[in-house]
């Protein structure tokens, strides 16, 4: 990860090792006595403001997705909110029919992702490390579905599945009447349809992530491999592959992510029909759809928000501990 | 690649030369597979649709033209939801790196205590899917009252809205980045300025920040294409269709304009356009990005 490297070296280079903590201390009380008031408010403001608008629009909002999930609320005033305890959990996991396919359709999302796109990326970016001519225009064309909008991407990947004059179905000659393979309706099909979409563009950006992190391979691990008659498997297995860790690390909690957050895709593909929902789904319909039930909404909202923290916390504290280390 | 490391590997790479082959065949053949769905659909674009409906998609084209392109262009007025856009990108993408250079700023020279938590708490909340708070959001921006302010009087439906909470959810990710790019500047710097009498602002805007330039040019860059592309916060958080920005308009816009695939093709390409420039003209700038703040999901 480059974020690690560039925290790390300079750091390291500016204060000596033993004594970092202590001389750190001192500088900041350096800081402090040369402050003046006019210096302190600025500071206070610098600090204060991004952070409020953070908290108040990202966490505020977040707890309260907490809150109103043990909630019946009808949006209008305050005091129509009303504690309900647990019923909106107990609804929600023994009476909608969609939440549980939703589960599982994220769950398949994140092992498709990661069992083929991402070790195909890593395959990419292993051949395209090799010092061969033409590298940068092959990585563009990997690359590109990642700069596209999702949005874009699901209009595109339409045209390619659209039963009566999308491309797969005009050369295999399913778009008369009566073989028609509907790729977007067919609760069968569909999800596997648009999580080739989604494979397309994930094995571009994990092509990227892995290209950065081969950079940071120490050349000589693969020379001396070489004299020790390795082969590019074995060296790859033995030698590469366990240095790319903290890549690795990266790359399973983006994919998580990746797998939680899916929705545009869906979303335009054809707005999360039968065999395409995804709590993600689940939660916008909630919102935009007619019947808007608050409390509800949100209990959909903190299953994902508690897998997403169960993800995110323990890769957090150990990327910042790590930099504390450091 | 520069002349240099091709000819260097050149003289040992001769025996080794079908490998070679057989890695740019494969190579290029899957860089066009991976290419097929866009220029399937730039093919049905440039095709009239009277022609496609005749003579079926896979056919051999008789004419290829632009028509679609314009037609998409001007029927749905899609220059008024690239201004749309622009409005609320440009805004929040400088707003973000202000804010969030400031933060950084602050963490990373004056108070290493705060440092940790405080990123955490802005790291944890980019990588919040939006969904786990988007119920309390639109709740709060339709009882947000900002009479005069917005043309529809709240946060709901107006670029304010929009723009704040891009905002908010990016600067953590930039705050992340910046604050360990400052870290690696070396500390005499401010230090000496503080001791000559400079104020904390000119500190940071006048030394600080010019030395970020890389760091965040590549947040810049990064960010205008991120939020070009959203979807999610738009769809929601605005109601009234003229007020949507491109990327979010064009669900709309296919169901009432491009009537036909070859337009809805045409106009999703239109789309694309804005952020290939970007990306073709500053590269460099975004795989730096990305892979600086690997983190980001």
């Amino acid at each position: 990860m480059t974020t690690d490297t560039t925290t790390k070296s300079p750091e390291a280079a500016a204060v000596p090792p033993p004594g970092a903590a202590p001389q750190k201390k001192r500088v900041t009380q350096g800081h402090r006595r040369l402050l003046t008031r006019r210096d302190r408010i600025t500071l206070a403001a610098m600090a204060g403001v991004p952070t409020l608008l953070h908290v108040a629009l990202v966490w505020v909002t977040a707890i309260a997705s907490i809150l109103l999930a043990f909630t019946t609320w009808d949006g209008i005033g305050f005091d129509s909110i009303k504690w309900v305890g647990l019923d909106n959990f107990h609804q929600l996991f023994s009476d909608n029919p969609q939440f549980w396919p939703a589960v599982q359709h994220n769950v398949i999302w994140f092992v498709v992702l990661i069992l083929i796109p991402t070790p195909f990326g890593l395959f990419l970016a292993v051949q395209l490390d090799k010092k061969i001519r033409f590298t940068r225009l092959y990585q563009t064309a990997f690359f590109l579905p990642v700069v596209i909008s999702m949005a874009c991407i699901g209009f595109v990947w339409q045209l390619v599945y659209n039963p009566d004059t999308g491309l797969i179905n005009s050369i295999i000659g399913a778009n008369k009447p009566g073989h028609y393979i509907d790729w977007i309706g067919d609760p069968k099909l569909n999800l596997w349809a648009v999580l080739i979409a989604a494979s397309w563009r994930h094995a571009g950006y994990m092509m990227i992530l892995y290209l950065a992190g081969l950079k940071s391979v120490d050349p000589s691990l693969r020379e001396a491999s070489a004299l020790d008659g390795a082969n590019e498997w074995q060296t790859f297995k033995n030698v590469i592959f366990p240095t790319l860790r903290p890549t690795n690390t990266v790359v399973l909690v983006v994919t998580i992510i990746e797998a939680l957050r899916a929705f545009d895709l869906v979303f335009v593909f054809n707005k999360g029909a039968q065999g395409t929902e995804l709590l993600s789904i689940l939660v916008t319909n909630n919102i935009i759809g007619e019947s808007s039930r608050i409390g509800y909404g949100s209990a959909i909202a903190v299953v994902l928000l508690v897998i997403s923290l169960a993800v995110i916390i323990p890769y957090l504290i150990a990327t910042f501990r790590k930099e504390r280390r450091a | 690649m520069s002349s240099t490391t091709v000819a260097a590997p050149l003289k040992k790479r001769t025996p080794v030369r079908p490998g070679r082959v057989l890695l740019h065949v494969f190579l290029a053949g899957t860089a066009l597979a991976w290419l097929a769905p866009l220029l399937w659909a730039i093919f049905s674009a440039l095709r009239p649709y009277s022609e496609t409906s005749a003579k079926g998609y896979v056919s051999w084209p008789d004419k290829l033209s632009f028509d679609n392109f314009t037609n998409a262009f001007e029927q749905s007025d899609m220059l008024h939801y690239f201004g749309n856009t622009l409005l609320i990108a440009v805004p929040a993408v400088l707003l973000t790196l202000f804010l969030s250079s400031c933060v950084a700023f602050y963490v990373s020279r004056f108070d290493f205590r705060v440092n940790l938590a405080l990123l955490l708490v802005f790291t944890a909340g980019n990588l919040l899917p939006q969904q786990v708070i988007i119920t309390p959001l639109y709740r709060l921006y339709l009882l947000t009252n900002l009479p005069g302010i917005t043309a529809s009087g709240k946060l709901y439906d107006s670029a304010l809205g929009l723009v704040l909470i891009h905002v908010a959810f990016q600067s953590g990710f930039c705050a992340f980045v910046l604050s360990n790019y400052m870290r690696s500047l070396p500390h005499e710097l401010t230090e000496a300025a503080l001791v000559d009498g400079a104020s904390v602002w000119r500190l940071y805007w006048q030394i600080t920040l010019p030395l970020c330039r890389p760091a965040m040019a590549a947040l810049a860059t990064l960010l205008s294409i991120w939020i070009y592309n959203d979807f999610f916060w738009a769809l929601v958080l605005i109601s009234t269709g003229e007020n949507m920005p491109i990327t979010s308009a064009l669900n709309n816009l296919s169901g009432q304009y491009f009537t036909d695939p070859n337009l809805v093709a045409a106009g999703a390409l239109l789309t694309a356009i804005p952020t290939l420039i970007v990306y073709f003209a500053l590269q460099r700038q975004f795989v730096s990005g990305l892979t600086l703040g690997s983190a980001k999901g």
